[in-house]
């Protein structure tokens, strides 16, 4: 890349922006560049970094609501906010392990990205807790939707659209998010030996449960290095933690004896499983599933049947995170075959450049659909400059 | 200000009525197809009754197919649509216009699945809110969004306006509780969007769905989210002498990292009009008053509540009183939910829907205040405490048109004050067409051509819900128009 602009301002990143429509040159945006390695590579002559659009702007913890700059470092606003006993709900995933980059994650990224991690399963995606964003469109305009407010019905929520969709429809310079308060108290508690079947059914009676999982996993035992592990997670004011850790333990008592896990040691394990880590050693390409989680021990057993994976679930098998090796175009037609039956989708997380160019990362979409989203960005971004094919050819 | 306008019927449309009804007749069995000016007239406003107008005609279809037949046949036709559910709209988001084919969603109100062990409820569009809690909770599961008129309401319409209720401070939203839909295209084509899976990727089209108020499509399946309810749920009342207190109490609950699942704040006008309907025990001797809501096991909540209390007497909580029955707690909730109708039983109101940032809440109820008797009227307050989403109730006298136009503009102000201190034009309700005049006041002009563009993307001629949400001048068409 011959250019690479750094705003840092929102008026910069307009001239940055209109001097790319007027050349008619396309760009390549990035943020601190650790999830540079999704979606599939992007032809572009320039660049345009987020990086130095950083600071917080707007902090109410009474309000639970955080807004920054696009640049911002996630572990600055993760700090800041645990000084005031929150967080963000959604639990963001750090592609550095998996990815294997270099750099620091940004806001603006966790945005564009939808990026969610463990908890998503109770508190919500990103996209849910993303309440207001600034971005400059493909005509070089600044744009402002949604706001500080979480309830705003005021208009199309082009808010959730940004979200998820990776720098395609504009250059994001200022994210506001709601946040929760940070929980006093997390237990995590450990089934051993289930297989994957019967660790979903777990799985499936604990978020049905009025206990209030804020994260349920499974690991077979491959990827656990010993027994299989099905981990339970509650969190909240210490009183109430503690009953339902008891209530929890009774419930599941017909899967086996449930552990506590030492809470260093639970900790440790929602963080690595957020960020993919039972399975970044795994050379080859790796693919997460989100699927109907009743039928993710069958789509794996599906997968299983005809190539070589290992696998962890999240999200009460909800999430499928998958390792296999790169021929047959990464497995795609196999595993995405398998992500069908179980009513889902298989998004590319990683695999080399060569083979993002031939197997779309992301999940084709139905012909109407794909129709609609050339339509939409044609009208957030005439000339086609913001990330031209990452998400979809054409697009 | 002038009443709010609709645009002029397209005398062309109206001179083919005969031709399109019976082409309508041929794509649907006849009672499916209202053309009597007698039955029409059920659908020609919805709750924002202030302002009606007679469709052309009324399809009431029962399959997605008939919606899709209907909808690419006025499509064709370029006859304007508007999709409507139960009619409860409070922003006239369902008002239709003399040129218009109402599709009225109504007959598609069945409950198709409802998958426990998934937590997917799979329903038609026109089944109400609260018949969704109804089907799953005798195995102890609810659907979060609780708009109040939850009774009547349809998810369809909850979906087009992203509906919210009392319990969206910890639950969220309806665009927090929904999977998927099933969405009708203008030109009939039907697409799947989202599903049984969690975060489809690509654009998020359910988000962008979620309260685009029936402009980009006709919803007529979904798959929302149903939950696991708590042991329990205790609704507690605490009295405040100023709403400054009730308001740093909020705050101060909040900060102590306390998310009830409700926050409900009532001011003396509306304590007395409630209290009066519902006879729930609200204490008349306050100023302010909070509706706490906690849930959990017994000791769960006894644990919270403590909390909550201990919270309260710091901020010089006058009066304490916790719901000692489930007959308690539903006459509680029954004051708080009835609010808008018992505010009825005394006076003809408009109901605004202004959001704030929480910390501008004395500020702004003392500004409502002095908007209001500016204009020789009187207000009721009730609001969602936690999130910011005023509902101050204007109250009027309806056959009185100097009044009228009075409340109205009271209301406009009240919503420009929530814009100007960082709010939005509304929370929960929609744009429809009564705030569609002020979208000017939230989004400037380059905002609202990127929303345009992105509906014309759905629909270039703008036949879907047209008089709403945009101000009538200055709209961009797609494309294909």
């Amino acid at each position: 890349m011959k250019q690479i602009d750094t705003p840092q301002s929102e008026a910069q990143a307009i001239e940055a922006v209109a001097s790319a429509l007027a050349e008619r040159t396309p760009l390549r945006i990035t943020g601190g560049g650790t999830r540079a390695g999704l979606g599939r590579p992007v032809a572009a002559a320039r660049g345009l970094s987020a990086a130095k659009l950083s600071g917080i702007t707007l902090y109410e913890p009474a309000e639970m609501v955080i807004g920054a700059k696009a640049g911002t470092p996630l572990a600055e606003i993760e700090a800041t906010l645990a000084e005031k006993g929150q967080r963000l709900p959604f639990e963001p995933m750090d592609h550095r392990a998996i990815l294997g980059s270099t750099g620091t994650p940004t806001i603006g990224a966790v945005a564009a990205g939808n990026i969610s991690g463990p908890r998503r399963v109770m508190a919500g995606a990103a996209r849910d807790a993303l309440i207001g964003v600034r971005y400059v469109n493909g005509r070089a305009e600044a744009i402002k939707n949604g706001g500080r407010v979480m309830k705003n019905v005021t208009g199309l929520d082009l808010v959730k659209f940004q979200a998820g969709a990776y720098g395609t429809l504009g250059f994001l310079t200022e994210v506001t998010f709601r946040v929760v308060p940070r929980a006093e108290q997390e237990a995590v508690l450990v089934i051993e030996g289930l297989d994957d079947a019967r660790a979903i059914a777990a799985m499936s009676t604990a978020l049905t449960s009025p206990y209030e999982m804020t994260g349920t996993a499974h690991l077979p035992a491959d990827v656990a290095g010993g027994a299989a592990r099905t981990l339970f997670r509650l969190e909240g004011f210490a009183d109430s933690v503690s009953y339902r850790t008891r209530a929890l333990r009774h419930m599941l008592a017909g899967f086996g004896k449930a552990e506590t896990l030492a809470s260093d040691v639970g900790s440790k394990a929602f963080a690595d499983l957020r960020d993919a880590k039972p399975l970044a050693a795994e050379g080859g390409a790796i693919w997460r599933l989100s699927v109907k989680p009743s039928l993710a021990a069958q789509t794996v057993a599906q997968i299983r049947a005809q190539r070589a994976a290992r696998v962890f679930y999240d999200w009460g098998g909800g999430l499928i995170w998958l390792a296999t090796g790169i021929e047959s175009e990464a497995g795609a037609g196999v595993i995405r075959a398998a992500a069908k039956a179980a009513k889902g989708y298989a998004t590319l997380q990683r695999a080399p450049e060569e083979v993002r160019v031939t197997v779309p990362p992301f999940e084709p979409e139905a012909p109407a659909l794909a129709a609609l989203t050339k339509r939409i960005k044609t009208a957030a971004d005439p000339a086609g400059i913001f990330n031209p094919g990452l998400m979809f050819a054409g697009v | 200000m002038s009443a709010i306008a609709f645009p002029t019927p397209d005398s062309e449309i109206l001179a083919r009525r005969d031709a399109l009804i019976a082409g309508l007749a041929a794509l649907v069995p006849a009672d499916a197809l209202i053309t009597s000016e007698d039955e029409r007239r059920a659908f020609e406003t919805d709750a924002f009754t202030a302002y009606r107008r007679m469709p052309l005609a009324v399809v009431l279809p029962r399959t997605t197919e008939e919606v899709a037949k209907v909808l690419a046949y006025c499509h064709h036709a370029k006859v304007p649509v508007i999709p409507r559910g139960a009619g409860t709209s409070l922003a006239g988001g369902a008002i239709p216009q003399e040129d218009a084919v109402v599709i009225g969603l109504s007959r598609l109100n069945r409950v198709l699945d409802i998958d426990f062990p998934n937590r997917i409820a799979h329903v038609q569009a026109g089944v109400t809110n609260l018949s969704i809690t109804n089907a799953v909770s005798a195995e102890g599961y609810f659907f979060a969004p609780d708009p109040s008129s939850q009774l009547a309401c349809t998810i369809g319409g909850n979906i087009g306006m992203n509906s919210g209720g009392a319990h969206c401070l910890k639950y969220g939203v309806t665009t927090n509780n929904i999977l998927g839909v099933t969405l009708v295209l203008v030109d009939g084509t039907v697409v799947e969007i989202g599903g049984d899976a969690m975060d489809a990727p690509g654009y998020d089209y359910l988000g962008l769905v979620c309260g685009s108020e029936g402009q980009l499509g006709i919803i007529t399946e979904a798959k929302v989210r149903i939950l696991r309810a708590a042991e329990g749920a205790r609704p507690v009342l605490f009295g405040f002498e100023t709403s400054e207190q009730a308001g740093s109490a909020v705050a101060a609950i909040i900060g102590a990292g306390i998310i009830p699942v409700a926050m409900e704040f009532m001011d003396k006008p509306a304590i007395e009009i409630c209290e009066a309907f519902a006879h729930a025990g609200y204490p008349l001797d306050v100023d302010a008053l909070l509706i706490i809501e906690v849930e959990g096991s017994d000791e769960e909540m006894d644990a919270a509540l403590a909390r909550i209390v201990a919270i309260a007497k710091q901020h010089g909580v006058k009066t304490v009183k916790e719901s000692k029955s489930a007959i308690e707690t539903a006459a509680i909730w029954k004051g708080r939910k009835s609010a808008f109708g018992a505010t009825g039983r005394v006076a003809d109101y408009i109901c605004m829907d202004g959001t704030i940032p929480t910390g501008q809440l004395p500020f702004v109820l003392r500004r409502i205040d002095e908007i209001v008797k500016g204009y020789g009227l009187r207000v009721a307050n009730v609001f969602h405490a936690g999130d910011g989403n005023l509902h101050p109730l204007v109250l009027y006298n309806v056959n009185d048109p100097e009044e009228a136009r009075k409340a109205e503009d009271a209301g406009n102000d009240i919503l420009k004050l929530c814009v100007e201190v960082g709010g939005c034009l509304t929370g929960e309700h929609g744009v429809g067409i009564e705030k569609r005049d002020l979208m000017n006041h939230q989004f400037n002009r380059e905002d609202l051509h990127e929303q345009m563009r992105i509906r014309a993307s759905f629909d270039a001629r703008w036949i879907l819900n047209p008089a709403k949400v945009f101000p009538l001048d200055g709209r961009l068409a797609g494309e294909a128009a």
